[in-house]
């Protein structure tokens, strides 16, 4: 069972191996309200932790979703294109964004874990 | 393009802000409450920006716009206010009959627009000489001082910052008002009437800026909570937030002052010369006439478009606008997605060339080239209510 860790830009992520599954958080989503488009990286691209990946689009605003980690794009979810109301529906599951083939796991140990995501929201 | 990481979505401080008579109604609803215009307002409900459009189109939607100005001109005839008023505006005011409200501009001497405003004329004998305006939230401060600089001695303006602004906009807002005002089932788009709603003594005007049905009911503020929770007692009514008021007027190819028109664009450019009265283009005795006469007879440099994007991806405010070769034709000047059309849609300024609709356009969006094209507007049909008689 692989264990989620959560950015402060709230964009979580999962490892299994040396590939990360990454998304947005159940609060960001919330935040953001209804998507109405996502636009994700092209399958192979290089990306640097902290550096933009996708943009996410609400009725309200378009805004940027990080890279959690360094690695190269390798699947993104198709389905959001005709349905991207699924980041709202199931933002930690069916929602996600990307996968990732992360070089540096070593990361992940600066990443907060849900216990610590969930602190950290309730004092926003 | 301005984007927002999602971490700058953290909960804003609203201790500056103004509070309307709604405010802890809304808070109680569980609205989400942004800053707008100096105000701390909803921005959308629990069920979101999506139902609550849809609703809007379908049922009626409750509009806190209580942060709008309200404000009234008063001059010992109607003739003297009027003219007073035509002097800054292009509209027919002179001409306006009792109880009717026109959508006019605020003009500068360059033909530019100060702002955006409905106008009404009085109903009642007692109130000749007398025009209630309405005038945007982040331009009433600056429209007040403007007017007072430029209105003759024996004309004053007189604001009301105690009364609060409720619009009911939907197909079914006018079957719910008449059960708390019967008076509005007879009243026609773009006419207003003083009347009781609820018991409460109301000034309620057939109007807004949905591209709806719908009414906007002027009520002191210590009035408004009982008449907001009466009307969302209804089973038809939501309340709504600003966030669907701006896809709901975007889908109605609506202007948005600060954003598809400002003190630069003129109303040729702004293709609302239907704003401008037969008469006055006779008397081009209006601020700004010159060029606003002239841009009437030779056309102006840029024109305002809607266009239709062919995916789901939205060109927000400052998407350049390109022809189909790339080369620059204008700019974004609102932009989103369209609930009622499930497309994304945008308004902007182009060329003249490329104002025929069906034009192929680029749309350049983070860097990339999204294809779109010039589009009639309204993107949905207004269904304003005519009465028979006023509809030949």
């Amino acid at each position: 069972m692989s264990e989620t860790r959560f950015t402060k830009d709230h964009e979580w992520i999962r490892l299994d191996g040396d590939t990360a599954t990454v998304g947005i958080t159940k609060y960001a989503a919330e935040q953001l309200g209804d998507v109405v488009f996502v636009e994700l990286p092209v399958v192979g691209k290089l990306v640097a932790q902290a550096s933009e990946a996708a943009v996410v689009e609400s009725v309200k605003a378009a805004s940027e979703v990080f890279a959690p980690l360094s690695g190269e794009i390798v699947a993104i979810n198709e389905a959001l294109a005709d349905d991207p109301a699924k980041v709202n529906a199931d933002p930690e599951g069916a929602g996600w964004f990307f996968s990732m083939k992360v070089s540096d796991s070593g990361q992940l140990a600066e990443l907060m874990s849900a216990d610590q995501y969930a602190d950290y929201v309730k004092g926003l | 393009m301005r984007r927002t990481p999602l971490r700058l979505l953290d909960r804003m401080t609203a201790a500056d802000l103004r509070q309307t008579a709604l405010h802890a109604l809304h808070v109680a609803a569980g609205a989400r409450m942004v800053p707008f215009a100096g105000y701390d307002m909803p921005v959308q409900y629990k069920p979101g920006i999506l139902q609550e459009h849809l609703h809007t189109r379908e049922a009626a939607g409750l509009f806190d716009v209580s942060h709008m100005g309200q404000a009234a001109l008063i001059g010992p005839d109607h003739a003297t206010t009027a003219a007073a008023l035509e002097r800054l505006v292009p509209g027919e005011i002179q001409g306006l009959g009792l109880g009717r409200m026109r959508y006019t501009l605020l003009l500068n001497e360059k033909g530019g627009i100060e702002d955006d405003l409905m106008v009404t004329r009085g109903r009642e004998p007692a109130d000749d000489g007398v025009l209630l305006l309405v005038v945007n939230a982040a331009r009433k401060e600056h429209d007040f001082a403007y007017l007072r600089e430029r209105l003759p001695a024996n004309v004053r303006l007189v604001t009301f910052e105690d009364r609060a602004l409720i619009a009911l906009q939907g197909p079914k807002a006018a079957a719910v008002l008449a059960r708390h005002a019967p008076v509005v089932a007879d009243l026609g788009f773009m006419t207003a009437t003083s009347a009781l709603c609820a018991g409460l003594a109301c000034h309620i005007s057939r109007s807004g800026y949905t591209g709806e049905d719908g009414f906007e009911i002027s009520v002191p503020g210590e009035h408004a909570v009982t008449l907001a929770e009466c009307l969302l007692a209804e089973e038809e009514v939501m309340p709504i937030g600003l966030g669907a008021r701006d896809s709901l007027r975007l889908e109605a190819g609506l202007c948005l002052y600060g954003h598809d028109i400002d003190e630069t664009t003129s109303p040729v450019e702004a293709g609302l010369t239907f704003a401008i009265g037969k008469r006055r283009k006779i008397e081009k005795d209006f601020l700004g006439a010159p060029r606003i006469m002239a841009e009437l007879f030779d056309g102006a440099q840029r024109q305002r478009v809607g266009m239709r994007l062919e995916g789901r991806a939205p060109a927000r405010e400052g998407a350049a606008i390109c022809d189909d070769t790339g080369t620059a034709l204008g700019t974004v000047t609102s932009g989103g997605f369209a609930p009622s059309l499930n497309a994304a849609i945008a308004m902007g300024y182009v060329a003249p060339r490329a104002a025929k609709d069906g034009t192929p356009l680029q749309l350049i969006v983070r860097d990339q080239p999204r294809p779109a094209s010039t589009a009639p507007m309204p993107f949905v049909p207004h269904r304003y209510f005519r009465r028979k008689e006023e509809a030949s």
